[in-house]
């Protein structure tokens, strides 16, 4: 075990937003599909967070992006829920297989 | 080996195991909660590196908005000890076939990468710093993102407001 440097934080943002992608590709369930999109968007966080303190520590330009994103990704979660729920009441599911009416 | 790098480690290995065993388990409450630890995780991450007014902003928005928002929607959409509906196995082979040759190429790259370090000047990630930065607006300033942030913020309020409205009845 060496001690923890740039890489290692690269190295685990990469497979966490790996593992979101896996899941993002798995899932067939809204719910769990929009938990792998917020693994995904916390990878990136960590990236930029990573990069700010190692890199361009004379800036904060990372900082106030990963600000931002946490900002979006609540106003994201907080629509796709709101489709989620009505989706419901319309299928009885929130299954994407089963919501295929736009499609035709 | 100091305490310190045994404290990352472990952040490290919450964090990927329990957001492994989010995307892998068949019932989807567990999977709310390992997706709990793995954002804790994650803001432990960020204490360690000693960002820690992100820390907080991560347990705030993430923790105690984004996965409580989740679990109201479990039990919303739901029915109590369900489990998921298995995959394919076919599916799941390719998904995880894909992943891994993009996490190989990306692990690739990076360790060919070489970084260039800035030598500028330190700046601490402290509220004041941030706090000036983030309402200046001189150049580097970060007021009109902020605005444009609180108006997508209200834009969604609004829109959430209005898709989940329940629709009235007709009424000639």
């Amino acid at each position: 075990m060496i001690e923890p440097g740039l890489y290692h934080m690269l190295f685990l943002s990469a497979a966490l937003f790996f593992i979101g992608v896996y899941g993002f590709f798995t899932r067939r369930n809204l719910v769990t599909m929009l938990m792998s999109i917020e693994l995904i968007l916390n990878s990136v966080n960590l990236n930029f967070i990573a990069f700010n303190k190692y890199l361009w520590y004379d800036k904060l330009d990372g900082l106030f992006f990963t600000i931002f994103i946490i900002a979006i990704a609540a106003a994201e979660a907080a629509v796709a829920i709101a489709i989620i729920i009505n989706l419901y009441r319309s299928h009885k599911s929130i299954d994407v297989e089963n919501a295929e009416e736009l499609k035709y | 080996m100091s305490g310190s790098t045994i404290i990352f480690y472990l952040l490290a290995a919450l964090t990927l195991v329990s957001g492994l065993l989010a995307v892998t388990t068949g019932m989807i409450f567990r999977a709310a909660i390992y997706l709990l630890f793995s954002l804790i995780g994650i803001a432990g991450i960020y204490f360690w590196l000693q960002y820690e007014f992100i820390a907080a902003v991560q347990i705030i928005v993430y923790v105690g908005g984004i996965v409580v928002l989740i679990i109201f929607s479990i039990f919303l959409t739901q029915q109590a000890g369900e489990e998921l509906p298995k995959q394919k196995m076919g599916r799941q082979i390719f998904s995880a076939l894909a992943a891994f040759c993009g996490l190989a190429l990306v692990l690739v790259q990076l360790v060919q990468h070489e970084f260039v370090i800035t030598n500028g000047k330190r700046i601490e990630p402290t509220v004041a710093n941030i706090g000036n930065q983030m309402l200046g607006v001189s150049d580097g300033g970060y007021a009109l993102p902020f605005e444009v942030v609180s108006i997508l913020l209200l834009a969604a309020l609004i829109g959430c407001i209005v898709i989940a409205l329940k629709s009235k009845p007709e009424t000639e």
